[in-house]
């Protein structure tokens, strides 16, 4: 397997923790609400995932529980910002921090242990291309976070919840005046934004690298809400993100295997150095980030 | 007899200790155009957002066809059948017509589209239904909002000050739709402080002041003085004196003034002129959205030009397109922004020191450190001068009333004793009787030599102040007008742009 076949191979698994917190936050920062908690959030959903893996309880179970562990947390992250009011940014901070510490907590005693992950299905006939093959045989929630971003476009794009979701992000009060429930919208946004970070915990914690470390996600969540700025609110670039970051992740590592003499450290930050080179030089056109932008993002709103 | 379309009785609301609206009651008929006529303050807003369900009465009822009618949100109010087109518009920007549309009207798309066409032609409310809605004029945003409240199929259609965005011409085309409305069946509430169109379009008024009910008239029996003895509760102010004086020297010019912003919602401008001397009042007339505030802030000095196009911006002669706001400020310039709160003043801080802001340059400070009899003494100086009705200097900025926070405002800078003066909107949101004392003060200084800039959406405020008139147009300035001499259609003619004035005429 060449370095190209290689990175081609692992891209898609790589991006998914990426895409699927990121995906989450888009949809809460479109309703205007400004989650930065995603970090602790994936990290409660991975320690949640990984401990009912650990116990048997097989995968569905733990992106079930993962999901709404991390679903709880941000209920909390709404209440303070929503029902209270609070600056958004501090509630977030605060609650990212919450999750990591509570995730520390629950995965201290199983700290280094490991467990089985998820076989890789493979897309009959595709699989066997040469050099792009490895891209068709990857594990389910690959395969349904494709689907998620195709449908959250699509949802975007076409749908009539989508169009909400965006009044309610540009201008709360008007939306509010044309009779739409501004805070039960923005409260499912910010709900599905806590599923969908406790899902990426959980792929990187029980899939991706299936086993418990403390610390294990590494700033991924913070990366996802790079992604969504960067990606200009637009599912497709936040898509092409996250496969950028999992593709520079990869050929870093085949840089090392194929003898490149790079301190590891360097090799480890690339990835997120290109990537926010990347979608910042992408992102500084003013003119599609006042089109795309969400103009009540972190503002409170009472109605 | 039937019971009328909506009746109120004795409706009350108070925020806190200020009574918004107290014991009012009133009747709107079936095909009526009924006026709600009240000075800024009066509690019309207060009441419209009663009866379209954003407040709820704390005392009195509503009846709606006879019937009590409580409402809970503006979608209970949207589903009796009562519609409202804000006087700030309650659209979206970054979505198309037709998307802000579906969001309140269900329906296929296709449905809406050819809806939407219909009902333009009807009524005469032509709009690109893809369009934009940044990419519209303000005139066609009025438009939007109306046709998505009819596609809902109201009886009853609030329109908060709809005339105060629109040039004259305009104001035409919409009271044709409006009359139109009416026969086909809906009642209009027509809300404003202009008498004269009152007059002319609306068969019932109801008058405000001070959140009380002072008269429920025909207003086609009363000629303007009655109408606005019973809105400000004495005679209209008298007219102002104008004495022609030989203008002096250039104390502003711009001169090609362009600049293409990064902004895609900002408007850029192009090759604007103009001349100001000494002991003139000239005016920038125009829909707001066509430059005015980037113009602005080319003068105030908040955005500046490269060194090298310097020129364009002229003060006493010198070149200070590079400068900052503190620097024009030194050589004899004062600026009243447009808002009030954040701009003019910061509403936290007491008025004392608000003065601090702009005045300190005169002797406020000693070394460093406030001088705080000296800044208390020239607050209660304006205070006393400008008529500003405050407990005391010591009030917090954002507790005065509009006007008597803009009468402090432009009050300090009068102080300064600047030869250059800009303001932009003197009196939006201001009383009558501010928005007299704020023009008095302006004229009487223009008849001392100071030369003034005013921007404003109101035209017959531009008319009674100011010698010469320019119409700010998609960026670009026209030629200087004499205001003694022309007519407000002509005016609103360069409001509209030749064509589009054009095709209002012949519509």
């Amino acid at each position: 397997m060449n370095a190209i076949e290689f990175i081609l191979a692992g891209m898609l698994a790589a991006a998914t923790p990426f895409l699927l917190a990121a995906l989450g936050e888009l949809v809460a920062e479109r309703a205007g609400v400004l989650n930065l908690g995603v970090e602790g959030l994936m990290a409660l959903g991975a320690a949640l995932a990984f401990i009912v893996v650990y116990h048997g309880g097989g995968h569905l179970l733990a992106f079930v529980v993962g999901g709404l562990g991390a679903a709880l947390l941000a209920l909390i992250f709404a209440f303070v910002t929503l029902g209270l009011q609070a600056n958004q940014v501090a509630a977030g901070l605060a609650i990212g921090i919450f999750g990591q510490g509570l995730s520390a907590l629950f995965g201290k005693t199983y700290e280094s242990l490991t467990v089985k992950g998820l076989p890789k299905l493979a897309l009959p006939g595709l699989a066997d291309l040469p050099v792009v093959g490895g891209l068709f045989v990857q594990d389910i929630v690959v395969w349904l976070s494709l689907l998620a971003t195709l449908l959250i476009w699509a949802g975007f794009a076409f749908s009539k919840a989508g169009l909400v979701l965006r009044a309610v992000g540009e201008n709360p009060k008007a939306a509010h005046s044309i009779g739409y429930p501004v805070m039960l919208i923005r409260l499912a946004a910010v709900l599905f934004g806590g599923v969908m970070a406790g899902f990426a915990g959980a792929y990187a914690s029980t899939v991706y690298t299936p086993l418990w470390a403390d610390g294990m996600i590494a700033g991924r969540g913070w990366i996802a809400i790079a992604l969504v700025v960067f990606g200009t609110w637009l599912t497709g670039r936040i898509f092409l993100g996250a496969c950028l970051f999992g593709a520079v992740s990869l050929a870093g590592l085949a840089a090392q295997a194929g003898g490149v003499e790079l301190p590891s450290q360097l090799l480890a930050s690339l990835p997120y150095l290109v990537t926010i080179l990347v979608l910042g030089i992408i992102s500084s056109n003013r003119r599609l980030l006042k089109l795309n932008g969400v103009a009540s993002l972190g503002e409170p709103y009472k109605p | 007899m039937t019971a009328p379309l909506l009746s109120l009785r004795n409706l009350t609301k108070s925020y806190g200790p200020v009574r918004a609206n107290r014991g009012i009651s009133l009747e709107v008929g079936e095909r009526s155009i009924h006026a709600i006529l009240g000075e800024n303050g009066a509690g019309k807003s207060t009441l419209m957002k009663l009866i379209y369900g954003v407040e709820t009465p704390d005392e009195g009822e509503m009846l709606w066809k006879g019937a009590p009618l409580r409402l809970s949100s503006p979608a209970s109010a949207r589903k009796r059948g009562i519609g409202m087109v804000f006087q700030h518009f309650s659209l979206f920007e970054t979505l198309t017509v037709i998307e802000n549309i579906a969001l309140v009207v269900p329906g296929q798309r296709r449905a809406l589209l050819s809806r939407i066409r219909a009902l333009g032609e009807e009524f005469g409310l032509e709009v690109d239904p893809l369009a934009h809605v940044h990419a519209l004029s303000v005139g066609e945003r009025q438009r939007v909002e109306i046709i998505r409240c009819l596609m809902t199929d109201p009886k009853l259609l609030i329109l908060d000050e709809p005339t105060s965005v629109l040039p004259p011409q305009a104001v035409e085309k919409l009271f044709d739709t409006l009359r139109r409305l009416r026969d086909g069946g809906v009642s209009i509430l027509f809300i404003s402080h202009k008498l004269e169109e009152i007059r002319a379009i609306c068969d019932r008024a109801t008058i405000l002041r001070s959140g009380e009910v002072t008269g429920h008239v025909d207003p086609r029996d009363h000629d303007a003085h009655d109408l606005a003895r019973m809105m400000i509760g004495r005679d209209m102010p008298e007219p102002l004196p104008v004495t022609a004086a030989p203008a002096g020297e250039k104390r502003l010019e711009l001169i090609g003034l362009e600049d293409t912003p990064d902004d895609p919602f900002a408007v850029a401008l192009s090759s604007v002129n103009l001349t100001l001397r000494a002991g003139e009042i000239l005016g920038i007339a125009g829909v707001s959205g066509n430059g005015q505030a980037e113009l602005a802030a080319f003068i105030s000095g908040e955005s500046r030009l490269p060194a090298a196009r310097r020129e364009q911006v002229q003060m006493m002669g010198q070149p200070v397109g590079h400068l900052g706001p503190a620097e024009r400020r030194r050589l004899g310039f004062a600026f009243v922004p447009e808002d009030r709160l954040g701009r003019g003043a910061v509403p936290e801080l007491s008025l004392t020191r608000n003065s601090l802001l702009t005045a300190h340059p005169l002797g406020l400070q000693r070394h460093g450190l406030i001088d705080r009899a000296r800044a208390a003494a020239f607050t209660a100086d304006c205070i006393r001068d400008f008529d500003v009705r405050t407990p005391s200097a010591e009030a917090e900025a954002g507790a005065l009333s509009g006007g008597n926070l803009q009468k402090f405002i432009v009050g300090r800078e009068i102080m300064l004793k600047p030869k250059l003066l800009f303001v932009a909107q003197p009196t939006w949101g201001v009383d009558i009787g501010a928005a007299t004392d704020i023009r008095r003060k302006l004229m009487a200084l223009r008849n001392e030599g100071m030369a003034i800039l005013v921007i404003s959406e109101e035209l017959e405020e531009l008319f009674d102040l100011c010698d010469q008139i320019q119409v700010l147009r998609k960026g670009t300035l026209s030629a200087p007008l004499n205001a003694r001499d022309t007519k407000p259609e002509e005016i609103g003619r360069y409001m509209m742009g030749a064509e589009a004035a054009r095709e209002a005429l012949s519509a």
